[in-house]
């Protein structure tokens, strides 16, 4: 059973579909890249792969449930283009709510792990607001990571990181995929994307272009596959 | 995790950012405040008829103040994108609706509170005088407006207008709670204890309630989702 399988998936915006007739399917394990120039579509399907929107037409499935199932939310970790966590909140509140959410059975234990995880635990009790940009991003992973998915869904992981961010946030994925965790990730930093991509969707317009394993030469020279199967 | 467990962290973290930041409760007791002092001048405290309107008046001003702190619900979640992270959790819509409703009760009835004495005061009512009974009407009357108001909150939180929108869709469905709430407050403002005639309005009130909780527990993920 694939980990994320996307079948015959139509999105619609009004008349104008945002997603037309995807097939896609990412296999425990595997790291899936979705890339794409603007618009073509790669956040629409991901927050469609989350459940944060409905398609229109065709399904899809998270080891076998629909993304709503609780049991489903329970195994996705997802980091959207914002932080997801409160500036009225101290670090450590942010976590212990997400942890209370998702029933984790001691959720202060498993909040300090992350925060000192990713680097915060000397700024633990300050308001997110007081954090710099680089301090918000690495809350933001650790509140992705904390219940330990299965799936990570990740829209533009790398954008507007700090180096340090960048690194947290490699090592953290290279630890997932050693651990069997499925990645689906849009991005347009290739370079990056490709160094952990087991698989390659390109998506135009909408539509994918093309799907399959990421080869030692897409990794070598990350154009590639917008030169030779996308819109030049 | 169980649902009302869900509900109650999703309460304590929207009254906890609100007690950080004090955006809504400041903002919707300082307009409750202004309007029911500038009312009082505009009529003669000792007349029967202000005394008789004066339920009314406390309840259009616990409406339109309540909006303020409804109006913050769902937009509290849009800086960083924070609504996403809910809905992603696993917890079912109906908890976060109903956590968020609780919480924006907790909010709306403080402000209430507080108005209650100013009314009083410059109204020179004896608001006191049917207690139990005004804090049951109140209880009730209030439970509507937040759950029509918090429902409201999550379908226009991503339109542009919202401030706007929002109380021009309450309002209307609030109409038959408002109603009720502003009869049976009159009365008992006036000293009256609620009678049989009175107790229509109150059984209306309990329906208006138990229909429209059901209602948006059951849409609120719909409405969150599509």
């Amino acid at each position: 059973m694939s980990a994320v399988a996307v079948e015959g998936v139509w999105k619609f915006y009004g008349d104008f579909p945002a997603l037309r007739d995807i097939h896609l399917q990412a296999d425990a394990g595997a790291c899936l890249a979705l890339i794409g120039r603007n618009g073509a579509g790669k956040t629409t399907l991901l927050r469609a792969i989350a459940g944060f929107s409905r398609p229109g037409r065709g399904k899809i499935l998270i080891f076998g449930n629909e993304p709503r199932a609780t049991e489903t939310r329970r195994r996705i970790g997802f980091i959207g283009h914002g932080i997801s966590v409160y500036d009225e909140l101290s670090a450590l509140e942010n976590l212990l709510l997400y942890a209370r959410l998702y029933g984790l059975p001691d959720p202060r234990a498993r909040a300090l792990e992350w925060l000192e995880r990713t680097g915060l635990e000397r700024v633990r009790d300050g308001l997110v607001r007081e954090f710099s940009r680089g301090m918000r991003q690495r809350l933001a992973v650790a509140r992705a990571f904390l219940h330990d998915p299965s799936v990570l869904l990740l829209d533009e992981p790398f954008t507007a990181l700090d180096d340090r961010a960048i690194a947290v946030l490699q090592h953290l994925l290279r630890d997932a995929l050693a651990r069997g965790k499925t990645i689906v990730m849009s991005t347009h930093q290739l370079r990056e994307a490709l160094e952990l991509a087991s698989h390659v969707a390109l998506l135009v317009r909408g539509k994918v272009a093309f799907h399959g394993p990421c080869t030692a030469e897409m990794a070598a020279d990350p154009g590639l596959v917008y030169a030779r199967y996308g819109e030049g | 995790m169980g649902f009302f467990r869900a509900a109650l962290v999703v309460m304590m973290k929207d009254l906890r950012a609100e007690v950080r930041t004090k955006e809504a409760i400041n903002a919707s007791l300082g307009f409750a405040v202004v309007i029911l002092v500038l009312f009082s001048f505009a009529f003669d405290p000792e007349a029967d008829t202000t005394k008789a309107i004066s339920g009314g008046l406390l309840w259009i001003v616990f409406a339109f103040a309540g909006a303020l702190v409804l109006n913050r619900s769902f937009a509290r979640e849009l800086p960083n994108d924070c609504l996403d992270a809910l809905v992603a959790a696993p917890i079912s819509g109906a908890a976060l609706f109903l956590g968020k409703a609780l919480a924006n009760y907790v909010l709306v009835l403080a402000v209430e509170l507080v108005s209650l004495p100013v009314f009083g005061v410059f109204y020179n009512v004896r608001w006191t005088s049917r207690f139990g009974e005004l804090m049951l009407v109140l209880a009730l009357g209030t439970w509507g407006l937040t759950v029509i108001g918090t429902v409201f909150s999550a379908l226009t939180v991503n339109i542009r207008l919202r401030e706007v929108m929002l109380p021009m869709l309450t309002y209307p469905i609030l109409t038959p709670a408002l109603m009720a709430a502003m009869r049976l407050t009159m009365e008992l403002i006036v000293g009256n204890a609620i009678g049989p005639e009175t107790a229509r309005w109150l059984r209306m009130l309990i329906g208006f309630d138990v229909v429209y909780t059901a209602v948006s527990l059951f849409l609120v993920e719909t409405v969150l989702v599509g």
